[in-house]
C-alpha cells in the first residue's frame, strides 16, 4: 500500500516491464506467499480454511470469464456451463480410467475449450446482447445434453462421484491437503493472467475491447484472437470445474447452472473488469457474502428471528444483498473493487501531502 | 517536399478503376491513382467526395465493388486488413481511434504486434521468447517515442490525453509496424496552428528519415500544397484533376468544384 515509487531507476527495459518493478511490491508477494503457503493453513481450522478453498476454486473460474468480458470486451452468460463440462469429463476419466489428476485437471480445461470455441463462433458475427442471448443458449444446451445423456452424467441424479486426487501415493483429503491442491492451480491462473495481461495477446484482447476496427487495420486477426478469448477463457472454467469437483468429490450438474454463471459475472462486475487484483476482490468477496451473512444472521439475527425461520432468513438475506449490492456498485463505483483500492493507495501514495 | 533520394521512379501503390457505393450512393466512382515509391501523396476534395472511402478501401476496412489494388506489385484487393498491416501498410482515423484504456506504450507497442510472435504459453509464463520479444519491440518502440517526443507521457493512459496528443500517439501507432506506406485521415483536423504545425513537421520527418510512402487526406489546402509531391482531387466520387501543387491549384475544375461557378 505504502509505495514509495521515487528513487528507483531502471536501466534496462526488462527491469521497467517486471511484474513487480518495486522492492516493496517484492516484499509484499513474499509476505502473502508465507501467509498463504505457511500460515493460514497451519493456524486455521478446518471450516475457514474450506472457505478459502471455495475461494481458490471461484478466483480460477472468475479470472477465466474476466478474460472474456473485462479484457476482451465480449460476454457469456454460459461460463458455469463451461466449469460443468470440464467437472464431467474429469469425473469421466478418473471413475472409468482411474487416472490420476495431472491428467483429468487439463483433460477437464482442454474439452471445456474446445466446447467453448464452438460457443464463441457467434462472437465473430453478433456483440453485445445477441452474444450473450447465444451464451445464454450454450448455458441450456450443455446443462440439458448433460443431464440427458447417461453416458456422460452417470445416469441416476447426473452425479458422479469422484475420489480424492492423489500424488505419487498420497492422498489429499483432509481440507488442509485439498488447500495445497487448489491453491497451487490458483496461484498458476493468477499469475499465467497477470503475464497474459501484459504481453502481446493480453494487449490485442484489450484492443478488440476498446476499438475493434482499428485493431484490425493495426494488424490484429480479431476473429482469431476473439476464438482464442473464449477458448482460454472456457479452458479456466473448466478447469475451476475439475477443482471444485475434486474438492466436492463430486460431479453434479446442479452445481454448475444459470445463476452460478450470473454469480460469476457478478464477481467481475464488483471486483472490477478487466483487472486481475479486481478478480481476486471479486470472487473472494461474492464467496464469503453467504457465510458472512450466516455468521451474522446466527449471532446477530436470534435476537430478531426466531429459530424456526433463521435458515429461511438467511437464504432471502443473501438474495436481497447480492441483488443490492451489485446495483450499488453499478452506481457508485462501476470499476468496482479494484478502483476502490487504487483510490486508497493513490491516497497514500503521496501521504502525509495531498498532491 | 521529398528529395532525399527515397523516391526511384518505382510505384508503391497502384489503384485501378474502383468503384465503391453505399445503397444509391456511389461514394468512389472508377478511381484510379498511382502513388510513386517515397513520396507525399495527398487526396483532397469537398466534403463527401470520397476520399476516406478511398483511403478505407486502401487499408481493407471497405472492399471496392469493382476494380483492383496493387501494393508492390501484389494484389491486395482481396487480402484482409491484418495482413495488409503486415505487409507494411499502416494508417491512422480522422476520428481518432485509440486504445483509450491503454497506456501510450502500451498503444505503440500494439503497432509492434505484427512483428511479435510469441504465442499463449510463453506469455502467459513470461519466458523466454516471450519476454525477449517485449524488450526487442520496447527498443523499437523507444525510439519512435523519442521521435515523436512522448517520453514524458508513456505511461499516461491515451484517453487523458489531450486531443492534439491523442493524434500524435496515434501517428506513433501507425509508425510502430514500421509501414513503407503510410495513410493518414485528416492528421492534423482540429488543431491549433501550433499543434498543425508540429504534426506537419512529423509527417515530413518520416517521409525523409524512414523514407515511408505517405498518402494524406487533408482539408488544410496551406499545408497540402506546401507539403505535397502530388495531388489528386477527387469530387463526388470521381478524379477530376491530379498533378503537381501548382498545376492541381490553377485547374478551372478545382476551383469550379472549391468555389462553384459565378452563375448559380
Amino acid at each position: 500500500m505504502f509505495h514509495r515509487e521515487s528513487g528507483y531507476y531502471k536501466t534496462t527495459y526488462a527491469a521497467d516491464m517486471e511484474l513487480f518493478p518495486l522492492p516493496i511490491t517484492k516484499a509484499a508477494i513474499v509476505v502473502i506467499c508465507v501467509l498463504f503457503f505457511g500460515l493460514f493453513p497451519a493456524l486455521m481450522t478446518d471450516y475457514y480454511i474450506s472457505v478459502i478453498n471455495l475461494c481458490a476454486i471461484a478466483v480460477v473460474g472468475a479470472l477465466g470469464l474476466n478474460i472474456l468480458v473485462g479484457y476482451t470486451g465480449q460476454i457469456s452468460v454460459g461460463h458455469a456451463a463451461f466449469m460443468s463440462v470440464g467437472a464431467y469429463t474429469a469425473a469421466n476419466l478418473a471413475t472409468r480410467w482411474d487416472l490420476p489428476f495431472w491428467i483429468t485437471l487439463p483433460a477437464g480445461g482442454f474439452m471445456a475449450m474446445g466446447v467453448g470455441l464452438i460457443v464463441g463462433l457467434p462472437s465473430l458475427r453478433v456483440k453485445g446482447l445477441y452474444l450473450a442471448i447465444a451464451t445464454l443458449a450454450a448455458q441450456f444446451i450443455i446443462e440439458w445434453v448433460i443431464n440427458h445423456t447417461p453416458a456422460i452424467s452417470g445416469g441416476v441424479q447426473a452425479s458422479i462421484e469422484v475420489p480424492r486426487p492423489s500424488l505419487a501415493g498420497w492422498d489429499m483429503d483432509t481440507q488442509t491437503e485439498m488447500y495445497y491442491f487448489l491453491m497451487f492451480f490458483t496461484a498458476l491462473a493468477v499469475i499465467g493472467t497477470l503475464n497474459l495481461a501484459r504481453s502481446r495477446i493480453g494487449r490485442a484482447f484489450i484492443a478488440i475491447r476498446d476499438q475493434d476496427i482499428a485493431a484490425e487495420i493495426i494488424g490484429i486477426n480479431v476473429y482469431r484472437y476473439k476464438l482464442l478469448a473464449f477458448g482460454l477463457s472456457s479452458f479456466y472454467a473448466g478447469v475451476a470445474g475439475v477443482m471444485y469437483t475434486y474438492y466436492l468429490g463430486i460431479a453434479n450438474y446442479e452445481m454448475f447452472q444459470l445463476p452460478i454463471s450470473i454469480d460469476y459475472l457478478a464477481m467481475i462486475i464488483i471486483g472490477g473488469l478487466g483487472s486481475v487484483l479486481g478478480t481476486i476482490f471479486g470472487a473472494v468477496f461474492i464467496t464469503l457474502l453467504p457465510v458472512v451473512v450466516r455468521v451474522f444472521m446466527e449471532t446477530v439475527g436470534v435476537y430478531f428471528v426466531e429459530g424456526v425461520y433463521l435458515a429461511q432468513v438467511i437464504a432471502q438475506m443473501r438474495l436481497i444483498l447480492f441483488g443490492g449490492l451489485i446495483i450499488l456498485f453499478l452506481v457508485v463505483e462501476p470499476e468496482g473493487l479494484n478502483k476502490l483500492w487504487q483510490n486508497i493507495r493513490n491516497y497514500f501514495r503521496v501521504w502525509p501531502f495531498s498532491h | 517536399m521529398s528529395e532525399s533520394g527515397m523516391t526511384d521512379g518505382s510505384v508503391k501503390l497502384s489503384v485501378s478503376d474502383i468503384s465503391k457505393s453505399f445503397g444509391g450512393v456511389q461514394a468512389v466512382r472508377g478511381v484510379s491513382i498511382e502513388v510513386p515509391k517515397g513520396v507525399i501523396f495527398s487526396i483532397i476534395g469537398p466534403n463527401g467526395a470520397g476520399k476516406t472511402s478511398l483511403l478505407n478501401m486502401i487499408s481493407g476496412f471497405y472492399h471496392p465493388d469493382e476494380g483492383s489494388i496493387r501494393f508492390e506489385n501484389t494484389d491486395i484487393t482481396e487480402t484482409t486488413p491484418a495482413n495488409r498491416a503486415a505487409m507494411g501498410i499502416a494508417r491512422t482515423f480522422q476520428n481518432i481511434a485509440l486504445f483509450r484504456g491503454l497506456t501510450v506504450l502500451e498503444n505503440l507497442m500494439l503497432g509492434r504486434h505484427v512483428h511479435m510472435k510469441s504465442g499463449v504459453v510463453s506469455s502467459m509464463l513470461y519466458w523466454g521468447r516471450a519476454q525477449r520479444e517485449e524488450v526487442e519491440h520496447r527498443a523499437r518502440v523507444e525510439e519512435i517515442i523519442d521521435f515523436l517526443k512522448l517520453s514524458d507521457l508513456r505511461k499516461q493512459p491515451t484517453g487523458a490525453l489531450a486531443y492534439g496528443l491523442q493524434k500524435r500517439v496515434e501517428l506513433g501507432r501507425a509508425l510502430a509496424v514500421d509501414p513503407t506506406l503510410l495513410l493518414l485521415d485528416e492528421p492534423m483536423a482540429g488543431m491549433n496552428q501550433e499543434e498543425k504545425e508540429d504534426m506537419v513537421r512529423y509527417v515530413l520527418d518520416v517521409n525523409d528519415e524512414f523514407g515511408t510512402t505517405i498518402v494524406l487526406i487533408e482539408h488544410d489546402m496551406g499545408v497540402v500544397m506546401d507539403i505535397s509531391d502530388h495531388v489528386v482531387v477527387l469530387d463526388q466520387g470521381a478524379k477530376i484533376a491530379e498533378g503537381t501543387p501548382d498545376h492541381v491549384r490553377a485547374d478551372p475544375g478545382v476551383i469550379e468544384a472549391y468555389l462553384g461557378t459565378g452563375n448559380h
